[in-house]
Order: C-alpha cells, then structure tokens, then sequence
C-alpha cells in the first residue's frame, strides 16, 4: 500500500534521515521505532509532504506520492495526526474535526463520521462546543486522533499518539487504534512506547540517527534483546 | 453640545475611512504576522483605478443622479476593486511568497520597495497615457452627480453624503466580510491558517491560495477606500497612501493588530479622536496641523498601557 524507497530528507546539510526504506502493507498497523532524533518524524513529514525529500521515492496505491504537495495529500487517502498534536487552539471541538474533513464534500457522511468520533470519545461530544486549547492532554490526543479519522483515511499516521499521557488513557488510545485496524483502516505508528506499539504492530522499523538498523514482526521485536534493552528498558 | 455630534460624525466618517484601509493590514497580519507597508499603495491604486474607469467610460459629466448612482459609480467601485486585488496579488505572489520562509525583516523590507516602486509608478507613468491628467499634481476627482458637494441636514447637524457614503461602505463590508470569514470554506481555510499554517496542509487546506485570499480580500476593502476617499476630498494623488496607510495601520495596531473587529473600532476611534483633537484642544496645539501629533500620540498610548490594543490579540479568529 505504501512503499518509501531509498528516502533521504535533509534540513540544510544535516541530514535527518538517510536513505530508508519500508513498506505498509493494506490492512497492517506499522511501527517506527526509535529515540529522539532517529527521523521517525521526519519520515511522516515527508511522506505528508511537508518536507521535500532529498532523494528517493514514496509510492501509495501504486501512485508517486512525493512531489505532491501537502495539501493533496490527504485526498489521496492519508490522513496524518502530527507531533504535538496540533490543534487549532482558538477553535472548537466539532470545528476541529470539521477541519479534518475540509476536503470533503459529502455532509451527510461528515456528520456521520462527527457522531462517530463523539461515540468513540464521548467527552469530545459533550464539549464539542469548548476551544481545543482548554482541554487536557489526553482529550487533545483524542481530538487529533479524531480528527486525522475525519477525512476517511486509508492510511492514518501517528506521531506519538501517547506522549504526555497517563498509563490508562494510553491503554485508551491504544484500544482505539486497534478499533480503526479491525474496521479496515491501515496505520503507520510512531512511538516512543516501544511496548504498546509492539504488542499492536504487525511489523515494525527500529530507526538509529536516521537509518534502519532492523525490523521483523511485532511480537519477534518484543522479544528481541536489542530491542529489549535500548527501547523496552529491561535489563539483560 | 451640537460642535460635539457634529464633530462626532465627522470623526467617526473619517475613522470609516480609516477603518476601511485598516482591515487590509490585520487580515493580513493575522495569516502571515507580516506588516503589508505597500497597503497604502494598495489604497492609492484602487483610487487610481476607479478614476481610471470613470476615464475609460468617457469622463461622463452632468450625468442623472440615477445614472450617476446607478452606472458610473458601481462601475469605478469595481473598476478600483479589480486594479487594487489585482496589484496586490501579484505583489504577494512576487514580492512576499518567495520571501516567505526569510527571516521577518526581508518581507518588511520588501514590503517597503514595492510601496515606493508603486507611489513613484504611478506618479510618473499616469500622466504619460494620452488624455490622461498629469498626476505629479493631485488629480480632481470627478463629480458624483447625488454625492458630490451634497449635504443633509439633521437635527443641527449637517451631514455630507460622503461621509454617509463611507459609513454606508463600512457597514456593508464589515457584515460581508464577518460571513465571509466564518461562514464559507475559504474563510474557514483562513482561520486554520492564521492558527497553524502546516497543520492546515495537513487538513487539504492550500494555504498559499488562503494567504492570497486574505490579500485580495484586504485591498478589495482598501479600494473602496480610495474610492470614498476620492469622493471627500475630491481629489487623489499618488502619495495619499502614504499619511492614509499610515492613520490605518495606527488604526490596526490601537483595536488589536490581527483581529477584524478591531480594526474597525480603532479605525473609527481614531477618527473621532482626531475630530476632537482639532475642536476641543484650546490653542495652536488644536490646530488642523497638530491633528495627526495626537493620532499617534494615542497610538503611543495605547502601546505603553494596553500593548495588545483595545480589543486583545485574538487572531482571525471571528469577524
């Protein structure tokens, strides 16, 4: 489904991630795993559009996709919740989520998918009224989820849908993720909770300062020693 | 007590003016935190292009009231509407998009050239167009058979149909520019992009084309401006953008650079400021001469005890 060849992005002359390659196959959820600094957000950016890529390909659905400026993407399909979660702080709820499906054009379905964030989230539908900015972490991580969820992606990116948040929203989040794989949607995880990610993952990518450095499936790399030791912190 | 409403009105149509020009540079500043200097130009062009339509039609004169208000002033409305979005579109897309990534003195500067490239263009170019008038002096602007030199009395007050023009013209803008800003896709796609210029990427929203729109849509106002201009002072000259541009960014920076309502509350604030200035300060320091000392005298004040202006930071947010 998506296949990223040889992708090399560089800020300036530094460069963040050198030449990498993976593949997302239909229906798979896939981790990017690594420290800060590793390229695993960069690699979204790019793949986003965001960030122009140095040198190599991004292919999706058998279409070239880097080239393609940012703002089409997501009407080829890919929906992507940001770093930081990014909301529109001055904005509401529900004009949060209307702006995740800006590029559609049927309101019937948007108001379908709205009642079913709100179902999904059902303190999002309470206050769907209330500025982003005044919620906590957790309620903002869900809003972006949500609102990546409203363009009806078949391939949603997430950077870090755990940071910042405690042991039970995480499991909460985590449980939602699995929700959108069982319904059909494929998804490309990065995660700095190397354990959650795992135990979801079908496949997952360890990234060292930028490169590749291994991947097998999900449960192998739980039971990988270097996995193990750097990423899940257990002593050996 | 009737000095007070007379002066009242005067200031709060020359503030209408103000107002009208000062939606430009918060619109603006709201989607990209740039200061548009060249939106006084903008102002001056749309003035010059308005004329330039009344020249084009035949410098019809002596005109029925109807045909007055009916044909030739919608026609130089537009006519300075279209040159002043047209000029501002291409300075974004030549002067401030590639800058867009610079750091924030390059647009300035920039913003600074094409402001003294459009005064000097103008002024040096307009009078060469065969039967057009020498615009190194200020140009006569034409007669407005039903506005021009008329007056209503009210109440004591007299009232000139200019000024009622500009309030009318402000009004008008102001409820179409609030439904353009929250209730059509663009002015949402507006609003992302003042908040999180990437994010919106993100969304579908073609954020160069939100920043474009927010051009048009200030020198579309700013037009108007120069074409109520025009109609109150009964001329126009290339450097009116200058003083005018400058009043309105005042105007911005006193309601809250960035938020539309205040524009218009400090653009009309000012205006009544400076009527009043020139009526109610006793002396030579009420004199006509000293009007614009006190205009930014208020902008000082306003900068030391409420920096964020008179009605907050809040960016684009809502109308």
């Amino acid at each position: 489904m998506l296949e990223v060849k040889d992708l090399v992005v560089a800020y300036g002359r530094v460069q963040a991630v050198k030449g990498i390659s993976f593949t997302v196959e239909q229906g798979q959820i896939v981790s990017l795993l690594g420290t800060n600094g590793a390229g695993k957000t960069t690699t979204l950016r790019t793949i986003s559009g965001l960030l122009k890529p140095v040198s190599g390909e991004i292919w999706f659905e058998g279409e070239r996709l880097d080239g393609v400026p940012a703002h089409q993407i997501v009407t080829r399909g890919i929906a992507h919740s940001p770093e930081g979660r990014r909301l529109f702080p001055r904005m509401s709820v529900e004009d949060n989520l209307l702006l995740g499906a800006f590029t559609r054009r049927d309101a019937a379905g948007v108001r379908q998918d709205l009642d079913r964030v709100y179902g999904l989230f059902t303190v999002l539908g309470e206050r769907r009224n209330q500025a982003a900015g005044l919620f906590s972490g957790g309620e903002q991580q869900m809003l972006a989820i949500g609102r990546a969820m409203m363009s009806r992606p078949r391939l949603l990116m997430l950077d870090e849908p755990s940071m910042g948040l405690s042991p039970i929203m995480t499991q909460t989040i985590m449980r939602t993720i699995a929700d959108l794989q069982a319904e059909g949607t494929t998804i490309l995880l990065v995660e700095q909770n190397a354990q959650a990610a795992l135990q979801l993952s079908d496949r997952g990518y360890v990234l060292e300062v930028g490169a590749i450095t291994f991947s097998d499936t999900g449960a192998a790399l739980l039971e990988d020693d270097r996995v193990k030791r750097t990423y899940l912190g257990v002593d050996l | 007590m009737d000095l007070f409403l007379q002066q009242l009105v005067n200031g709060l149509s020359l503030g209408a003016l103000y107002a009208l020009i000062a939606v430009g540079y918060t619109v603006v500043y709201g989607i990209v935190q740039l200061i548009n200097f060249a939106h006084g130009e903008i102002f001056m062009v749309g003035a010059f292009g308005a004329y330039t339509t009344w020249m084009l039609m035949g410098a019809p004169a002596s005109l029925s009231v109807g045909i007055a208000l009916g044909v030739v002033l919608p026609a130089m409305l537009l006519g300075g509407i279209v040159t002043s979005v047209t000029v501002a579109l291409l300075m974004e897309r030549l002067a401030y998009r590639p800058l867009r990534s610079a750091p924030r003195l390059a647009p300035l500067i920039s913003a600074i050239g094409i402001s003294i490239a459009l005064q000097e263009a103008v002024r040096l170019f307009y009078g060469r167009i065969p039967g057009f008038p020498d615009s190194r002096r200020a140009i006569p602007f034409p007669v407005i058979e039903g506005i021009t030199g008329r007056t209503v009395q009210f109440g004591g007050l007299t009232i000139q149909y200019s000024a009622l023009f500009t309030l009318g013209a402000l009004a008008v803008c102001t409820v179409l520019l609030w439904w353009f800003v929250n209730k059509t896709r663009m002015g949402r796609a507006m609003q992302a992009t003042s908040q999180d210029a990437d994010t919106s990427r993100l969304m579908g929203i073609n954020v160069d084309r939100a920043i474009a729109t927010a051009f048009a849509v200030g020198a579309a106002l700013a037009a108007v401006a120069g074409l109520a201009h025009g109609l109150r002072y009964n001329n126009i000259d290339p450097l009116m953008g200058f003083l005018s541009g400058l009043k309105a960014f005042t105007a911005a920076v006193l309601g809250g650079i960035g938020n539309i309502n205040g524009a218009v509350v400090g653009g009309l604030t000012l205006g009544v400021v400076e009527a009043m200035a020139t009526t109610f300060i006793p002396g030579q320091f009420g004199s006509s001469a000293w009007k614009d000392v006190w205009a930014f005298v208020l902008l000082i004040l306003v900068l030391v005890f409420r920096p964020q202006g008179l009605l907050g930071a809040k960016v684009v947010d809502r109308a």
